[in-house]
């Protein structure tokens, strides 16, 4: 049942772009195409869960002080790992992505799990969680992806949605069009959830930017 | 000298690394609510990225390349930013006191910036030498000062306004943030108008 839970809280309940707002810059920056955020969230599963099983592994060998510069490397590495694959057998997708696939080693998701979860936890449950918010994540950029490439180009995963006479509209694809369709979907998520319940208050703690953030420390969201 | 300026507008203007590159987001909504320290944050990014660009630049063109070690890249700039951003908060707590008060609680974020190591990768990525990629990193970190500022006077004018409850706080601010990309677009072609290249 546990296990149940923790996958499933990553994808809904606390999911990491729609509800936590973490990793925006990924968000706004990939999410032209819908292939596009499909790719960039499956690139940051597959960091997500192995930096996650492998500092679970090493809770009790790491250190305290330097935590965070050992988390880091492990990150990194996997990055490697996964921008190499990308770039041998996915290479449209990796040139699509370019310097945002390096900067996945940055995405405060990744570290902010490591710190909040792996670092506590069994390595399944870790496993668990680390896919069950890289799924959540994929799941965030596919959807606003496929909103801006329907809306600004008039087609979906590369298919024409929109009939040809209805000319897209181009700004959706640009950076203002992307600030917007995320902060319209963050706001009917906020619609749903304001009643229900009043979860995360604490859904800073998880950023790393939590010393000098005034959003986090003045528990807005 | 007509290219430096041109490379120095371009990269604050038109290709703004928050508002037209998406990088350094996280401290562009998260820091952006008062003046000060929209001030602060966009002042010690600035600082840490012409110093990381120095830094790597050397690291990549002297070590890395001739090596055949360039695949190691992120790994070894993420860290060097990161001793980097150490040593200038050590030296700083030493030697100016004021500065590290008032920049101090901004440097250890620094780190986990994307837009720190995200322009130190495109300065060695586009190919160029040192000094355009110590200007690159100057517009750069400028550009992130300038819409830093330019949100914050945007953001106090928010507080007093009546929204609908569901756009309260983040949706809210990402459709301001929304806005001020839109007059930044504004700017494309401008540097390349002024100095016709």
């Amino acid at each position: 049942m546990r296990a149940k839970e923790i996958f499933l809280n990553g994808i809904v309940k606390e999911n990491p772009v729609l509800v936590l707002v973490l990793g925006t810059c990924p968000t706004l920056a990939v999410t032209t195409m819908a292939v596009n955020g499909l790719g960039m969230g499956l690139a940051t599963t597959a960091v997500l869960v192995c930096s996650n099983i492998v500092i679970s592994l090493l809770k009790r060998v790491i250190p305290n002080q330097v935590r965070i510069p050992s988390y880091i490397v492990i990150i990194s590495g996997f990055v490697t790992i996964v921008s190499l694959l990308m770039e041998a057998y996915a290479r449209e997708l990796y040139q699509a992505l370019g310097l945002f696939l390096s900067l996945i080693v940055v995405n405060c998701i990744i570290l902010g799990r490591a710190e909040m979860f792996a670092a506590k936890n069994s390595v399944f449950h870790s496993m668990l969680d680390g896919a069950g918010m890289g799924l959540g994540f994929t799941l965030a950029l596919t959807l606003i992806g496929s909103i801006r490439e329907i809306f600004g180009s008039g087609t979906w995963f590369g298919l024409q949605i929109l009939p040809e006479a209805i000319s897209p509209v181009t700004i959706f694809l640009l950076a203002p069009g992307g600030f917007f369709v995320f902060g319209c979907m963050i706001a009917v998520v906020n619609f749903f959830r304001r009643k229900s319940d009043r979860l995360v208050r604490n859904a800073c703690m998880n950023c790393p930017s939590i010393g000098a953030c005034q959003n986090g420390r003045e528990g807005e969201f | 000298m007509e290219f430096y300026f041109a490379l120095l507008l371009d990269t604050i203007l038109v290709s703004n690394v928050v508002l037209a590159q998406f990088m350094g987001i996280c401290p562009f909504l998260g820091v952006s609510r008062k003046l000060d320290s929209a001030v602060g944050m966009g002042c010690s990014v600035t600082v840490v990225l012409v110093l990381a660009t120095a830094a790597t630049w050397v690291i990549n063109t002297y070590f890395l390349l001739p090596y055949g070690l360039d695949y190691l890249r992120t790994l070894i700039f993420i860290l060097v930013i990161a001793a980097l951003v150490q040593l200038l908060e050590i030296t700083m707590k030493k030697y100016l006191p004021a500065l590290h008060r008032a920049l101090g609680i901004y440097l250890p974020l620094i780190t986990t910036n994307c837009a720190v190591l995200g322009v130190t990768i495109s300065a060695v990525d586009e190919g160029l030498d040192f000094l355009p990629a110590l200007v690159f990193a100057l517009g750069s970190g400028l550009g992130f000062l300038l819409a830093m500022l330019l949100f914050a006077g945007v953001r106090s004018k928010l507080e007093n306004c009546d929204i609908p409850p569901a756009f309260r706080g983040m949706p809210c601010t990402l459709i301001a943030a929304s806005l001020v990309a839109m007059a930044f677009m504004g700017f494309s072609g401008v540097a390349d108008g002024i100095f016709s290249i």
